[in-house]
């Protein structure tokens, strides 16, 4: 075993055997490498997420027809760190009547809420951090503490618009937690298994994208709205509420929003590529070294980021009712429905080879889809029939 | 002691403190904080106990549902977050001996208890405890008639809450 075939338990098997010969207990010098090795990670989330911050508004700016920062350094690489100094030396605005400690608390609790994700996600095929045998449900009880964090927020700001925002946001993310839970399961049904790990090293043929494309795109919807980005940015709501559960915070407190909801983006695009696109495999590539074996998860992490910017970027702002209609009378009866026909069809297939499984599968979902959206098609129609109607009537009046 | 002895001892301490805070707090939204504080302190506990399923779904189910839907409830009904009243009321004495002779009956009771000294039995490598919970639940042998009707007796409560909420036009 080397350095290049498994760089962490090395490092690690170093650090230990360094701790101990300094007379150090063995059990002490296990806590203290297992910190350091949960306070890398971090560091290195940390990293990314400064360069996040380049990332997003140099993408924006290409959506847009702009360039985007380009003044500091190659390509505005320092801008970031501009950024970062200009949050710090701001001044730190308490509003009156705020609730001090649960004011303060609420942005660390949001940024712990996605840097514990990072604790289930295996970057490498020997670099899992946790082995839970329930990663994919871990997910979800992540979301719930993010959720808190932004009521937190948006009840001790003692401003209402924040309290709107936040009502907005915890009524989104506790509607699309549903359908985004059911296309879990769905990953867990080809796997059977809830562990990450399983789950890629289950895709060694196929990606599940192929096997369930209907559910990888369920999926992407219910990230969004649990990111809370366009088009389900109403908590934001410019217009509206000026800026939402964040509106009274100020320099890093609101930095560690900001920061929070990019590296939040990234870590999603991440888990879809882990559940849907084969995580760090492909094409047996990720045997060859770690090391590109993290170079081809950041990528898959990296482009389902960007799909979830290019979505931001080219979409409108829908209303709360629409949103709260899409997901209740749409989309969580749809998943349930493909997530009862995949099981079915699951348990059906079970025997055969592996094409006619694929193929299987995959028109159930096409057929799921077209049914949904035949459904959807009728109901709109009779809507607007309706709206129509009423407004002939009207006019027929005057 | 063991390292999960005192790991134990620091997150029951701080589960119970926790606990006395929700009932004593003057806030009704810190009561509801500190809840959740309690609540995680449970799941730590269940994952002290090797029950890493029951522990997330302790944190979905009830951070994520129960204590943000209480949440909710007290900042839509209530304009005055603040209870000024008295704390308790004639009979707190009463409560108190109640609990008191409930504490020490079951010391009693416990400490003549063997199985409190046994230590658990180790589980033999790649023991998947989410799949034996998944069979045990779904299998005649196990527990599928209790599943079945817990499942029944929440469909009626959702169907009871939906014509509740309905608004009949």
């Amino acid at each position: 075993m080397n350095f290049w075939t498994d760089p962490l338990k090395v490092a690690a098997d170093w650090l230990q055997g360094v701790f101990t010969s300094w007379g150090m207990n063995e059990v002490f010098a296990h806590v203290l490498v297992a910190f350091l090795g949960v306070l890398l990670l971090i560091t290195i989330l940390m990293v990314i997420d400064i360069f996040l911050v380049w990332i997003e508004r140099k993408v924006v700016a290409r959506f847009q027809d702009r360039i985007g920062p380009n003044r500091l350094g190659p390509f505005g690489l320092i801008q970031p760190f501009a950024d970062i100094i200009k949050l710090i030396i701001k001044e730190d605005t308490t509003p009156a009547g705020a609730d001090k400690v649960v004011y303060n608390l609420a942005p660390i609790l949001s940024m712990m809420s996605v840097l514990i994700i990072w604790s289930v996600v295996p970057i490498a095929p020997v670099i899992l951090s946790v082995n839970l045998n329930v990663g994919v449900l871990f997910l979800i009880a992540a979301g719930a503490i993010g959720t808190l964090s932004i009521i937190m927020a948006g009840w001790s700001s003692n401003n209402k618009f924040a309290l709107i925002g936040a009502f907005r946001q915890v009524a989104m993310m506790v509607a699309f937690e549903v359908p985004m839970l059911a296309m879990l399961l769905i990953p867990t049904i080809f796997a059977g298994s809830m562990n990450m790990n399983d789950i890629i090293q289950a895709q060694g043929g196929l990606w599940y994208f192929v096997l369930s494309p209907l559910g990888a795109l369920i999926f992407l919807v219910a990230i969004i709205a649990e990111l809370g980005r366009a088009p389900f940015d109403l908590s934001e709501g410019e217009s509206e509420l000026v800026a939402g559960f964040n509106i009274e915070y100020s320099g890093m407190k609101f930095g560690m929003f900001y920061a929070g909801e990019l590296l939040h983006a990234m870590t999603f695009g991440g888990i879809w590529g882990i559940l849907f696109f084969g995580g760090y495999r492909f094409f047996g590539l990720e045997q060859v070294s770690p090391f590109l074996a993290i170079a081809i998860f950041l990528f898959k992490a990296l482009l389902g980021y960007w799909v979830i910017m290019w979505v931001k970027y080219t979409m409108m702002r829908i209303r709360i009712d629409q949103m709260l209609v899409f997901n209740w009378v749409f989309l969580t009866p749809l998943s349930f429905a493909l997530l009862m026909v995949t099981a079915l069809m699951n348990a059906l297939l079970q025997g055969a080879p592996v094409w006619l499984y694929a193929a299987g599968m995959f028109l159930s979902n096409v057929v799921v889809a077209w049914i949904a959206l035949e459904v959807a098609r009728s109901v709109s129609r009779k809507e607007r029939q309706k709206v129509e109607g009423v407004a002939q009537v009207a006019e027929a009046h005057h | 002691m063991t390292t999960e002895q005192i790991i134990f001892l620091i997150v029951a301490g701080a589960t119970l403190a926790a606990g006395l805070l929700v009932v004593t707090s003057r806030n009704l939204i810190h009561a509801a904080l500190w809840l959740v504080a309690t609540l995680f302190g449970v799941a730590i506990l269940y994952t002290l106990l090797n029950a890493g399923f029951i522990a997330v779904v302790q944190v979905v189910v009830y951070i994520g549902a129960i204590a943000i839907l209480f949440i909710f409830a007290v900042m839509l009904t209530r304009k005055d977050m603040r209870d000024s009243g008295p704390q308790h009321n004639k009979t707190w004495w009463l409560g108190a001996l109640v609990s008191l002779l409930t504490f020490g009956g079951l010391f009693a009771v416990l400490g003549q208890w063997s199985g409190l000294a046994k230590t658990g039995a180790e589980l033999p490598a790649g023991f998947d405890s989410v799949a034996a919970l998944g069979e045990a639940l779904t299998s005649a042998n196990g527990y599928v008639l209790p599943f079945e009707v817990a499942s029944v007796l929440l469909l009626a409560a959702m169907v009871g809450a939906v014509y509740l909420a309905f608004n009949k036009k």
